[in-house]
């Protein structure tokens, strides 16, 4: 069945991605391609790799935005990175419109997976999703998104410490954060409530878990003490500037 | 939205198939169709062979083919899978109505029970397949109220054309179905109009802004690209047709499957023998080709939300 679950997930996991000091260096999305072309949904196959059409499939992908200085916030202009994946929403459409049961979303932790043994290939849940987490796999004839690793987070054969999505292991900026959204004294529910973290896309009602940290209102350039004139200051300065001015 | 022909070829074959079998379930059952055997061959194989071929052009672009039976599972929650269920179940109530047709010239009593079921199930059909685009909130133009009503008077209409130049031949001037391909070319005109101005005027509620969690900032524009070539997203989602293109194919749509079949089927009823049916199928085809560019329109115009974040501003 493919409705989503009629209760509540005991668990919500989920990504606090942190735009402040994100640096776009596409570490996730390498770390993931890298990881999940071996692991729960391989291969992501690339067609024309070294050729002129490259084309692949990415579960994780990171775009640059320049985001204008608001004086009414407060706010000064800077450039954002911004890693995209899927969100694991609770009212996650992509389930829903699925024919099959391919795609659901796992009542013990709400993460949303594809059952590629089920999938079609009718393409409807990547229409579905306004995000675009899911992408076509043409080799494969199967849908592909991101399932939060779920062959990292609970395998008992990693070390404790790297039990979480490749993404967040890989980030050198430690700008992305794994866990329970149900669980208050969790880093990505504590992280939340501190930074005013947001949905995505709020407007559309689909209670994305994951959640972004805006940039912080960044420090005023340029107010630094001047050092023109110091002759009043007194001490070496003053006297070195007394000197100096004569 | 990329406009994929097999899936502008499912449903305008369809939805045509099904507007001519409801119209012959109806007609036959209220007694306002001959027994004729030719004409009932000609009808139904024709409604039957437009569906049979579009539902079969609907596995073409699917991944895995071989799989497409898993998709009569998940009617509960579905309509893809309510669409595939329904166009099944319809071929229980179109044979029934076929035989008692066909084999035993009779149309009362359960023959035109047959007969309404089968223009039942090809109304739900019809509506389940509108509602896999009606459904969609990432695509607010499908996401519309007026879409259902689109495919199901166009569904009617098409039907009705087509039914009136394979009906043409053996009885000259029937009233009751040029009044109705009047009616419903009219109505799907309208709807279309009404359809087009809405989705001209509506004011995206997603902004680049609310995509990306950067809304307290002024204006927000795409720098880097996260890939240098299009992938699956840009080549699926990020298909637009170009505005004084999408004008002209309008303006196309408006000729060939509203207007010149509206003037044929008046030039219809008021000439009589080869020319009456000359015109009759000149009608059909007019509106089979005007109904394509409208679907394909319906896909080429239809953005998603997907792309404020390879630069769209407000979706």
């Amino acid at each position: 069945m493919t409705s989503l679950p009629s209760i509540p997930p005991a668990k919500r996991l989920g990504l606090v991605i942190d735009l402040d000091t994100c640096v776009g260096c596409h570490a996730c999305a390498v770390s993931c391609k890298e990881w999940n072309t071996g692991g729960h949904v391989a291969p992501l196959p690339d067609t024309d790799p070294y050729g002129k059409d490259v084309d692949g499939v990415w579960l994780n992908r990171v775009h640059g935005f320049e985001a204008e200085a608001d004086s009414s916030s407060n706010m000064a202009g800077r450039t954002v990175y911004f890693p995209r994946s899927c969100l694991h929403c609770e009212e996650a459409p992509c389930v829903t419109v699925c024919p099959t049961g391919a795609s659901y979303k796992r009542g013990e932790d709400g993460i949303v997976l594809v059952d590629e043994d089920k999938c079609i290939g009718c393409k409807l849940c990547s229409w579905a999703c306004p995000y675009g987490a899911r992408e076509f796999d043409g080799d494969g004839g199967v849908m592909k998104k991101c399932t939060l690793c779920i062959d990292r987070i609970y395998n008992e054969n990693l070390e404790p410490a790297e039990r979480q999505p490749a993404c967040v292991n890989a980030c050198p900026a430690r700008a992305r954060h794994f866990g329970d959204f149900n669980d208050p004294d969790s880093d990505v529910s504590q992280l939340t409530a501190e930074r005013g973290g947001v949905e995505l896309l709020a407007e559309m009602g689909l209670k994305p878990t994951n959640r972004y940290l805006p940039p912080r209102s960044s420090a005023t350039v340029g107010d630094g003490a001047s050092l023109e004139d110091a002759a009043d200051a007194g001490g070496f300065l003053g006297w070195i500037d007394r000197v100096l001015s004569r | 939205m990329q406009p994929a022909y097999s899936v502008i070829f499912l449903t305008t074959a369809t939805g045509t198939g099904y507007g001519l079998l409801a119209l012959l379930g109806i007609l036959r059952a209220t007694g306002d169709l001959p027994d004729d055997r030719a004409f009932g061959v000609f009808a139904l194989g024709l409604a039957l062979a437009l569906i049979s071929a579009g539902l079969l052009a609907s596995t073409a672009h699917l991944g895995r083919p071989e799989r497409a039976w898993r998709a009569l599972s998940q009617w509960r929650s579905s309509w893809l899978s309510r669409e595939g269920v329904l166009a099944i179940i319809g071929y229980g109530p179109a044979a029934l109505f076929a035989y008692g047709w066909l084999l035993l010239q009779q149309n009362d009593g359960i023959w035109a029970m047959a007969g309404w079921g089968a223009a039942l199930l090809s109304v739900a059909t019809v509506y389940s397949t509108s509602m896999i685009y009606r459904s969609l909130a990432a695509i607010p133009r499908w996401h519309h109220p007026l879409v259902p009503w689109n495919y199901l008077i166009l569904a009617l209409a098409t039907g009705a054309l087509w039914l009136n130049a394979v009906l043409a031949p053996f009885v000259s001037g029937h009233a009751l179905l040029q009044a109705i391909c009047f009616a419903a070319l009219a109505a799907a005109w309208l709807l279309k109009i009404a359809y087009w101005r809405a989705i001209d005027s509506a004011v995206g509620d997603s902004t680049i802004a609310s995509a990306t969690g950067l809304e307290s900032f002024g204006a927000v524009r795409p720098l880097d690209p996260p890939h240098v070539q299009d992938n699956y997203l840009l080549k699926e989602m990020g298909f637009a047709v170009a505005r004084k293109h999408a004008e002209k194919l309008r303006r196309l749509t408006h000729l060939l499957a509203f207007l010149a079949p509206l003037v044929l089927i008046v030039l219809q009823a008021a000439t009589s023998g080869q020319v009456s049916l000359m015109v009759a199928a000149l009608a059909a085809v007019s509106v089979s080709i005007g109904v394509v560019l409208e679907r394909w329109l319906f896909f080429a115009e239809a953005q998603h939300k997907v792309m404020l974040y390879y630069g769209a501003d407000r979706i």
